[in-house]
């Protein structure tokens, strides 16, 4: 684990603060920053989401002269950590929504289109609106895609009527999923949580969501009026097995059913009824309520590009690349960042955290012909809300070890409210703080 | 946290509270500070009426930074769930106590200059 246990208060800092107010602002981040590289290398960046921006940020600091261009269409910028309180009518819709643009720095070019074609051997990329783009070095930032398609009978229309609730979709979707949910909590019935087969991005989503409706309901009395059923095609409730233990008795002591190997095939919203793929064939249930949650894969330009895993995720096209450096397998002037990225952990804004100074001593280092010292250790958290307002702060590697940030004081298992004002006052702050290259 | 540097909390309180809302609230504090050290040394005692004054106002403080954290973070005290919790809320309730306190003895100092009311 990389964590700096030591906080660090540089002289310049405590002076900044004790002159308070004469230093307004000025002060800033005091942290020792190593002389510029001196570089015109082109540098392309696919996605201009967490990874990306954050960045494109730091790269704008270490680099002098580089010709840095972002390749997105998206307007908006989504802080995805907040939709789960979005579909809980914690936060609304706007908590999520900001501007692309408002975090990028001066000096990078944005081109506000989709990435259509990687060529890797030519080193270029092609955007929808035609251009074509050189590039001396790629980082593929571009998320990944939500494939609604695969479940039968489900459509995005449907999200927040007929008890359909799918909040990794959107703020939109997650306000509407609230819609639906909150008439299941007053009005109680069958509650079925699901996740997907598939890799997919933050694998507490699920969970917590099924946690927060449970408590929604308690709290409003009427959860006695109510089933849950969490339904995972998995064998364990979470991919590290201490935890996984952890939320099993929670649900035992919550009265949350669960219904494991069953994969979500098919729903059939008129008659409120899901299918699922088991091991014994498929099966039927009847619900109330459904949350949906997709299967998850690398957007269609990496899958065409051959840049991803020839013989892991074939179904779902993750980038091939080094677990430590990131640094694409079979191209050395190519990084995989975020989502897109083939290893085994690491699809949330922690890990991107983590994962982002990996790639920019990577490259910096590439340009600079010196050799890489940053590695990535697949360092993934998960402020687990178990009910509104406790949390549970799971941090996790590769090897499934828990690596707690302040061992001792928060401990990693334990309900707590304090993980929950972390979720709630520090996340976001720190996640845009992380944007602007700063944390 | 990766790299807790003081520089990377700065940046982290500066995304919670807005830029101009967190620095004005470090003058606010600072200033206040400043004038409590300002009115102990210009009268070179404590008023103790004064900070009889001070010490009611402490359990007002400390319950309404409590009441603030809570509301605004959809929070109860029955989410207190293990010692960490327990001291978190004590140290918030005591920032608010002492902060009342310091507030209030200085406000009444500035309002009301050296007085031979019981000062030591």
């Amino acid at each position: 684990m990389t964590v700096d246990r030591n906080v660090t208060i540089s002289r310049r800092g405590l002076l900044g603060l004790a002159a308070g107010g004469a230093v307004l602002g000025a002060v800033g981040a005091p942290e020792a920053q190593a002389q510029p590289v001196s570089t015109n290398a082109n540098i392309v960046i696919i996605g201009a989401g967490a990874g990306g921006t954050a960045l494109a940020n730091r790269l704008v600091r270490r680099l002098e002269g580089a010709d840095i261009t972002l390749i997105d269409p998206r307007q908006d910028h989504l802080y995805q950590p907040g939709l789960s309180l979005v579909a809980t009518g914690l936060k609304p819709a706007s908590y999520v929504v900001s501007k692309t643009t408002d975090w990028l720095p001066r000096g990078v070019t944005l081109i506000a289109e989709a990435a259509e074609a990687i060529d890797p051997d030519a080193q270029t990329v092609a955007t929808s609106g035609g251009q074509v783009l050189a590039y001396d070095y790629l980082v593929v930032a571009p998320g990944l895609v939500l494939d609604h398609d695969a479940i039968e009978g489900f459509s995005l229309d449907l999200v927040g009527q007929m008890g359909i609730g799918a909040l990794y979709a959107g703020p939109g979707y997650a306000a509407r999923t609230w819609e639906a949910a909150q008439q299941f909590t007053e009005e109680g019935g069958v509650g079925i949580f699901t996740r997907p087969a598939t890799e997919m991005k933050c694998a507490g989503a699920p969970l917590k969501h099924t946690f927060l409706i449970d408590d929604i309901a308690r709290t409003a009395g009427n959860r006695g009026k109510m089933e849950i059923t969490y339904a995972a095609p998995q064998g364990a409730l979470f991919g590290v097995p201490i935890v996984a233990e952890k939320v099993r008795m929670l649900f035992g002591n919550r009265g949350i059913r669960t219904a494991m190997q069953h994969t979500l095939k098919a729903i059939e919203p008129g008659e409120k009824r899901a299918t699922f793929t088991t091991a014994d064939g498929e099966t039927e249930m009847e619900y109330d309520y459904i949350h949906v949650i997709p299967p998850q894969r690398a957007p269609e330009v990496i899958r065409q590009s051959g840049l991803s895993w020839a013989d892991k995720w074939t179904d779902q096209g993750w980038v091939e690349c080094d677990m430590a450096t990131l640094r694409h397998l079979r191209y050395g002037n190519i990084w995989a960042l975020g989502d897109v990225a083939g290893v085994p952990k690491g699809k949330t804004a922690a890990s991107v955290k983590w994962q982002v100074p990996v790639v920019e001593d990577g490259l910096v280092a590439a340009i600079a012909g010196t050799e890489p010292v940053e590695t990535y250790n697949g360092y993934t958290s998960c402020p687990m809300i178990t009910r509104v307002g406790r949390a549970m702060l799971v941090e996790f590697d590769y090897n499934n070890d828990l690596v707690p940030s302040f061992p001792g004081i928060i401990a990693p298992l334990e309900e707590l409210w304090i993980s929950w004002l972390m979720k709630e006052v520090a996340l976001k702050a720190t996640y845009n703080a992380m944007l602007r290259g700063r944390a | 946290m990766k790299d807790m540097t003081f520089g990377t909390m700065i940046a982290v309180f500066e995304e919670i509270f807005g830029r101009w809302l967190f620095w004005g609230m470090v003058v606010v504090a600072v200033v206040v500070t400043l004038a409590y050290l300002y009115v102990l040394i210009r009268d070179r005692s404590v008023s103790w009426r004064k900070f009889l004054w001070a010490q009611l106002a402490m359990p007002v403080g400390a319950v309404a930074a409590v009441w603030f954290l809570m509301a605004v973070t959809h929070s109860r005290i029955s989410d207190i769930g293990g010692p960490v919790d327990v001291i978190v809320l004590l140290g918030v309730a005591a920032m608010g106590a002492v902060g009342a306190a310091i507030l209030v003895y200085t406000v009444q100092s500035l309002i009301w200059p050296p007085e031979r009311d019981g000062g030591v």
